[in-house]
């Protein structure tokens, strides 16, 4: 059984300017992979083309997911197929009822997969039983969507979508940035509890402290759009130990 | 073109010379004089051009160029199925309902608590004109205003209500307006009056809709007085088709602490200019604007509002959205006067503008004059696009691309939605509205 998702020699660019030099990640399912890196090495840029931002030309190379060209996708069929972004910066979208709206995206995908529509007594079920795991207000299933969330109900809304809508890959996009201990803590065991034989999961963080709770399988650092340096677990606290400079030096030294 | 101008003004002018005659001995002695200062301000001030500052977006010699030809008491009414579409027949409402201007008694009906008045200007012309005389075209001021004019000189019948002090009335009244367009160039003059007196309180909802084939005109005006703390909630609902003109005027006079809220719906109309104007000339009044406007193709939709704060502490709130596609053209004018007695004012508008095309265009403009120095006054108006990270975000949990377009849409419109109060107006927006978007029939099973 081949990688749930490949990437191969991935070169892509944003406004003529390439950020992604040439990456290559197998990830297979069960597995938790972790990408590392200073800020603005392309860990945002690599789940957005993951995830099917138009902004993002990919100049060359190719990500198979389960076989299929994700190039070839538009955002929504990547959904349907199974892909899940946590955003770094949740969308506040002001007028949409974030129940109404995770109806719409969880029958989407369903349709998908040939499975029938959720009624809405069995989607309402659904959505309480996701939302008491994360620890999540039942009020704000009514409100809009992230509007007037506090920054770490966004994320916990985040992490709460795709406990509903089941993906086969989440990708967490700096899902720990600007969160508490305690939200960081009811993030993370709202991953683990996704966390299963079937699932894969991409980590993309900053800092070594999200791995304390999410633990990996694979450490990946990346820099300048390459991924410079793979590993085991250890590797993340070393380099919180060491700092990204260590990395860099080290790959200066060669 | 100044030829063909001159040509039309002449014709209205000639016209009214012939309606004098031909009305003469009908409706009360005071009325005559008022049409005949109104059609002699007309002769001086004529159409408005696009050199007037009120009228600079808003081309109207398709209207002005067309010769247009008073409706006249309609030779046939319409029929059953085509007042279904717009007369709320589920609702409760008291219902009047007028055929080029004309009072359609057939298709009407009403059960409204003793002592409220709800019929049609031209019997309560001849029945009441005392009480007639002290309100209509006291508030509507044709001095600046030519379709003002036109209509005061030439209107034949409309709606009035008359509430009692100390009356509510329980369900809406709505006065419809239909135009039929059974023949070519059509122009129709309603003209409406509604008097809510002190303590009374009253759903109004003013509905203009087209039947036939043909262009029309609807040259419209509305008077709307407010008693010491009356309530008014005001709907006006523009229907109209595709290829009907309507310039309409309605000015507001509320008293002492009073409150007027006004919701303008335009889903409808090749041109359409509403004017609302609202005069806060007692202390503690609250005057509420809101409006939505959806336009496609080449359709023009300019909203003026204007709120006079004459008196000290007087609360005004506008909210006014459009969205436009196509090539539509949208207008949106909101003055606010803060006279210099009018202290503690507090005066809040926006208008913001979603425009789903590149070739849609609007033209927004708030204007304040504030004279008073113990006052809040703010403004705000946006104009976009739909934001394409909340597409992106949509899309990336699995929503097509023309729902989540949908969605948007929708939402920008859901708050003017939310503030109506009569369910079976917020229903029919809604089912309007999600009519007209590309993923709708998914959605109303999602709301």
């Amino acid at each position: 059984m081949g990688a749930m998702l490949e990437i191969k020699n991935l070169h892509a660019s944003v406004n003529d300017r390439e950020i992604l030099k040439g990456i290559d990640l197998k990830v297979a399912k069960g597995e938790v992979h972790a990408i590392m890196g200073p800020n603005g090495s392309g860990k945002s840029t690599l789940a957005g083309v993951l995830a099917g931002r138009e902004a993002y030309k990919i100049t060359e190379g190719q990500m198979l997911f389960e076989g299929q060209d994700l190039e070839e996708l538009t955002p929504e069929e990547r959904a349907r197929e199974g892909i899940f972004m946590a955003f770094q910066y949740p969308v506040e979208i002001p007028g949409v009822r974030n129940d109404y709206f995770l109806k719409a995206a969880y029958n989407a995908i369903r349709k998908r997969r040939g499975e029938e529509e959720l009624d809405a007594f069995e989607f309402l079920r659904l959505v309480k039983e996701k939302a008491k795991q994360l620890e999540m207000d039942p009020e704000l299933l009514k409100r809009p969507v992230n509007e007037g969330f506090s920054g770490g109900e966004k994320k916990r809304n985040e992490i709460f979508q795709m406990a509903v809508l089941d993906p086969k890959l989440g990708i967490l996009d700096e899902t720990d940035s600007g969160l508490d201990i305690d939200a960081l803590k009811i993030v993370a065991k709202g991953v683990n509890a996704l966390h299963s034989p079937e699932r894969a999961f991409i980590v993309i963080t900053h800092y070594q402290r999200l791995l304390n709770y999410i633990v990996p399988d694979f450490v990946h650092v990346l820099s300048g759009g390459r991924i410079v340096r793979s590993g085991g677990k250890e590797l993340a606290l070393e380099l919180e130990q060491k700092g990204y400079g260590w990395v860099e030096r080290e790959l200066a030294s060669v | 073109m100044t030829q063909a101008i001159e040509t039309t003004l002449e014709s209205y002018l000639a016209r009214f010379e012939a309606f004098q005659k031909e009305s003469a001995g009908r409706g009360p002695a005071w009325l005559l004089p008022l049409r005949k200062a109104a059609i002699s301000r007309f002769a001086e001030v004529g159409f408005p051009a696009r050199r007037d500052e009120e009228w600079r977006f808003t081309n109207v010699t398709p209207i002005t160029q067309a010769p247009f030809s008073p409706a006249g008491r309609p030779e046939m009414l319409p029929t059953l199925e085509d007042l279904q579409r717009v007369a709320f027949e589920r609702a409760s409402f008291h219902r009047l309902v007028f055929v080029n201007g004309f009072y359609a008694p057939s298709l009407s009906s009403q059960d409204l608590p003793q002592g409220v008045k709800a019929g049609n200007l031209a019997e309560a012309l001849q029945a009441d004109s005392e009480r007639i005389e002290r309100h209509l075209g006291r508030y509507a001021s044709f001095e600046h205003a030519p379709f003002v004019a036109l209509n005061t000189a030439f209107f034949e019948d409309g709606g009035f209500v008359h509430i009692p002090r100390g009356l509510i009335v329980e369900q809406p009244i709505h006065l419809l307006y239909l135009s039929t367009g059974d023949r070519e160039q059509m122009v129709s003059y309603p003209r409406t009056l509604i008097v809510a007196e002190e303590n009374s309180h009253a759903t109004i909802i003013e509905s203009y809709a087209g039947v036939g084939e043909e262009s029309t005109f609807t040259n419209a005006v509305t008077e709307i007085a407010l008693g010491e703390n009356a309530v008014v909630d005001h709907y006006k609902l523009l229907r109209e088709k595709e290829t009907a003109f309507h310039v309409a005027t309605q000015q507001v006079q509320l008293s002492r602490t009073s409150n007027f809220r006004s919701h303008s719906i335009t889903l409808g109309g090749a041109i359409v200019r509403n004017d609302i104007n609202a005069v806060l000339g007692g202390e503690g009044g609250e005057c509420t604007l809101n409006g939505l406007y959806l336009a496609s193709g080449r359709q023009l939709v300019d909203n003026h509002t204007a709120i006079d704060h004459a008196m000290p502490h007087c609360d005004s709130h506008e909210l006014y959205k459009g969205i436009l596609d196509g090539q539509a053209r949208g207008v949106f004018n909101g003055k606010i006067f803060v006279r210099q007695d009018a202290q503690k004012t507090d005066a809040k508008q926006t208008n913001q503008t979603l425009l789903l095309s590149e070739k849609a265009q609007i033209n927004t403009k708030p204007q304040l004059e504030i004279f008073a120095d113990d006052v809040k006054c703010t403004h705000g108006a946006t104009v976009g696009q739909l934001q394409p990270e909340a597409l992106f975000y949509l899309r990336s949990r699995g929503i097509g691309e023309d729902d989540a377009r949908s969605l948007l849409i929708y939402a920008f419109a859901s708050d003017i939605i939310g503030r109506i109060k009569v369910a079976p107006i917020r229903e029919e927006l809604n089912a309007t509205l999600l009519a007209r978007l590309p993923g709708g029939h998914r959605m109303e099973e999602l709301l």
